[in-house]
């Protein structure tokens, strides 16, 4: 019947971590720019494909 | 030759476009930024986006003041012996391919170790190693690639700049606080008398009651303390009966569980904050990139370069800037303080002040006005006054700068709440005397229920979220608007006036109107040929307006500068330019800009230039004409007059030669007379007329630069659909008052519970969020429905 202790404590625990999540992700300034991210996440490959594209373009020059 | 654009920048490249690995240049300058790219492995850029390039301007010298130990010290966040940290405003950022090379700045310069973009504040944060390399070397580099940033005295404030994230905090805090109190609190309404429920319920209360805490004494403390500042500036605005209903919600509910009487209200009082803080939330919308609070000082330089008694060049501060001082205004440099012109040739642009973009020519000994731009090499001139006193800046001296206009208006749902909480308050008195008098044991359970069920959720959610989505369909039709405010205020005009130069007239083309002896075919052909060759603002415009003409090579042609041109060809000479250097005896009585022509000295006539007025500007002042009184101030002569009186219905006032305190006293004077006015500018001449009136609008044909401090930004291609905003404003007006309603019906109904005396908290948790929730549905589909009627 303890139990229920047991399973109140895990909630609020994983609530109040959630809420620590949140609180931190405030204070590093992710909400204060919401567009920027969405489009650098895709940018990584390109740098990559367009070196390669350039080693050729070089060659054929 | 095909018209080709710019693999850089887009422009139309001319006739003879630069060409670089099968690639179109219009200028140099282009092509210089491509090869520096292609150097470094970068030509990426150009895949993100087609021609995403800016053409780099000419800096050199400019800034010459950025390697001045305390301007750095004012510029960067963070600085230690081997780092610096800067954020520099970039106002050409625009696409994917701008944040692709920003980020990518440490593959063109290697001691810059990191550079972050935030797009919508149109900045980059640049993190660089200073000993090998300084912020001058980045600025210098960022404007080699056509990246160049805007530092304006704005920047010359020392402190980090500080960000408000409470709001958010609050929201997570009442967010948090809702969800697990309403777990907890289900149990209790869907299980009565359930044997472990009854061994465990105290355990849930208390555990609800410590999850209410930080909402009630956290979150919600701002509708407290502007209850609070309300009740003592003896004014019932909204936020009084949401406290009282607040503070009600939260004891009751205490004491209920500590007297073990019911299960009290927390999961109703959490939601009611949540969604109050929602509609706050959602109100809140900005435009990170507009500023609506600029003065001249986002427009003017940090530092200028003064010479000094021995001849030599130093960079000094503007505000150091004393009477007497010599200073160097480069090409492109703005003119900090009125002086008198001494050396060089002025050509200054003054469309930051008027919005008129024609230069104008000044010689030695003229007079300069602070805030021209001049756009022709280089000019020396002695300062007249110091910065704060110049003929423009004193503008800022007026109080109405300093005043809020929010202060003193009161909105629409302060109106009714003074109604609304005197008619709650008088309510729950009548049913708790009703009680006393039948049954004493109930008394105070309704009076608390009514102060519970009254508090009035909807009624202060229905104005944030129509005028938030609002805000937003407006932003999208481009039309930025400060805050929700500037709405409500736009709903209650009466006046309209406008600016005339900038806001009225387009800004690049003007019309041009032949009179005298018309030219013949070779004559007209020569005449373009001439214009062709010259550089001359008013050259330009004539050879655009001109019709296309054959290329002939001249035989002669020679500029004389600040009187015409003279050109020769198969024995026709042409003489174009000023009257008096073509020769013409008829002395101009005229207030508009002309130019004279003469062939083999032979008088033939003269063009006369008038402001090209926007499209649909007549249209729009017909529409307005039978709503609004309308005036045309402008701080020109009266030159335009007759063009205007043809063009504007007959009962528009226009009145001419204001300077920009006249146009601010106008205004205040018609609000004197309980004129309610809205103010279309956008020079900084209007910047106090756009402070003074109740709305005022910036006309800006790229939102990207500056515009004077106002309480909207509307880009000039959708002038003519002004009419069409404002009444979308009335119908926002419209709308609130029928969420009002529903709110009441609402009301009426929990109210029918609380005064009986049976108001249970499950009925309180389905009736209050039920209510919000619809106000919520409501405003945003009849406003989506009012924005699809703009389009």
């Amino acid at each position: 019947m303890s139990v229920i202790y047991i399973v109140l404590t895990v909630s609020v625990i994983v609530g109040v971590g959630f809420f620590i999540v949140f609180l931190m992700a405030v204070k590093s300034g992710q909400y204060d720019d919401s567009y920027t991210p969405s489009v650098r996440i895709l940018f990584e490959d390109e740098l990559v494909k367009e070196k390669s594209k350039q080693s050729i373009k070089s060659k054929t020059d | 030759m095909e018209e080709s654009t710019c693999y850089h920048c887009g422009d139309h490249c001319g006739e003879k476009p630069l060409r670089f690995q099968n690639k179109s240049f219009c200028c140099n300058g282009c092509k210089t930024v491509f090869e520096i790219f292609n150097e470094n492995d970068l030509t990426c850029y150009y895949d993100l986006q087609d021609s995403p390039g800016a053409v780099p301007k000419e800096i050199e010298g400019k800034y010459d003041f950025l390697s001045q130990d305390k301007i750095i010290d004012k510029l960067t966040e963070f600085r230690s012996d081997s780092i610096e940290i800067a954020t520099l405003y970039i106002p050409h950022i625009h696409c994917s391919s701008c944040i692709w090379i920003l980020e990518n700045l440490n593959k063109l310069n290697h001691n810059i170790s990191d550079s972050v973009v935030n797009f919508g504040k149109k900045t980059v944060r640049v993190t660089y190693n200073n000993e090998n390399s300084s912020l001058k070397e980045v600025v210098l580099l960022l404007s080699a690639i056509g990246y160049e940033p805007y530092i304006s005295l704005d920047d010359f404030k020392s402190g980090e700049k500080h960000i408000n994230r409470s709001l958010i905090y609050k929201l997570g805090v009442a967010g948090f606080g809702f969800g697990n109190i309403m777990f907890l609190s289900f149990p209790e309404y869907f299980e009565v008398n359930e044997f472990w429920l009854e061994q465990y319920k105290h355990m849930f209360r208390w555990i609800m009651f410590v999850l209410s805490i930080p909402v009630v004494f956290y979150s919600a403390q701002d509708y407290f303390s502007s209850a609070f500042k309300g009740l003592k500036a003896r004014i019932l605005n909204i936020d009084v009966p949401i406290a009282l209903g607040i503070s009600v919600l939260f004891l009751r509910s205490s004491i209920e569980i500590a007297f073990d009487i019911g299960s009290g209200f927390f999961d109703s009082l959490a939601g009611l904050v949540f969604f109050l803080l929602l509609g706050k939330f959602f109100q809140q919308k900005t435009y990170d990139f507009l500023s609506f609070e600029r003065d001249y000082k986002s427009y003017f330089p940090i530092a200028i370069t003064k010479v000094n008694k021995k001849g030599k060049e130093v960079s000094i501060q503007v505000y150091d800037i004393k009477k007497g001082d010599r200073l160097l205004i480069r090409n492109e440099e703005l003119i900090p303080v009125d002086g008198i012109l001494i050396s060089g040739r002025g050509k200054i642009d003054y469309s930051f002040v008027t919005g008129e973009s024609q230069t104008v020519t000044k010689s030695s000994g003229d007079k300069l006005f602070a805030g021209g731009k001049q756009t022709n090499g280089i000019i020396e001139l002695e300062a007249l006054k110091s910065v704060e006193q110049s003929y423009l800046t004193q503008l800022w001296s007026n109080d109405v700068f300093n005043k809020e206009k929010e202060d003193g208006f009161t909105s629409i749902t302060d109106t009714i709440s003074k109604h609304f909480t005197l008619t709650i308050l008088s309510i729950a008195f009548i049913a708790t005397t009703y009680w006393l008098l039948t049954d004493v044991s109930k008394a105070m359970n309704v009076f608390t229920a009514v102060l519970i069920i009254a508090c009035p959720c909807a009624i202060a959610l229905s104005a944030p979220f129509t005028f938030g989505n609002l805000l937003r369909i407006f932003g999208k039709l481009k039309f930025y608007v400060k805050n929700a405010s500037v709405i409500e205020r736009l709903a209650q005009i009466n006046t309209i006036v406008f600016d005339k130069t900038g806001t009225l007239t387009a800004n690049k083309a003007s019309q041009a109107i032949y009179e005298g002896e018309a030219l013949n075919a070779r004559e007209a052909l020569i005449l373009k040929n001439t214009l062709r060759g010259s550089n001359h603002p008013l050259s330009r415009t004539l050879y655009d307006i001109l019709e296309a003409n054959d290329i002939v090579t001249l035989d002669t042609f020679t500029e004389h500068v600040g009187k015409g041109i003279e050109a020769k060809h198969d024995n026709i000479a042409l003489k174009i330019g000023s009257a008096s250097f073509v020769g013409s005896e008829t002395t101009p009585n005229n207030l508009n800009t002309t130019v004279h022509i003469s062939s083999n000295d032979l008088y033939k006539g003269k063009y006369t230039f008038y402001n090209r007025y926007r499209k649909g500007v007549a249209k729009l002042f017909n529409q307005l004409k039978a709503h609004f009184d309308l005036v045309v101030l402008s701080g020109d002569n009266e030159g335009e007059r007759d063009n205007l009186k043809k063009l504007l219905p007959g009962k528009t006032k226009l009145i001419f030669n204001q300077k920009p305190e006249d146009k601010l006293d106008y205004i205040k004077y018609h609000q004197s007379e309980g004129a309610n006015v809205m103010m279309v500018g956008d020079g900084l001449n209007d910047a106090g007329a756009l402070a003074q009136s109740e709305v005022g609008i910036a006309i800006s044909d790229d939102i990207n630069v500056f515009s004077p401090a106002c309480d909207a930004i509307l880009d000039a291609s959708k002038l003519k659909f002004l009419y069409q905003y404002l009444r979308a404003s009335k119908g926002a007006i419209k709308i609130i008052k029928w969420s009002f309603a529903l709110s009441f019906i609402y009301n009426i109904v929990g109210l029918y519970f609380a005064v009986t005396g049976q108001l249970a908290p499950v009925v309180a948790a389905i009736l209050m969020p039920l209510s919000s929730i619809s106000i919520v549905v409501f405003t945003t589909v009849c406003t989506n429905i009012l924005g699809r009627r703009l389009k």
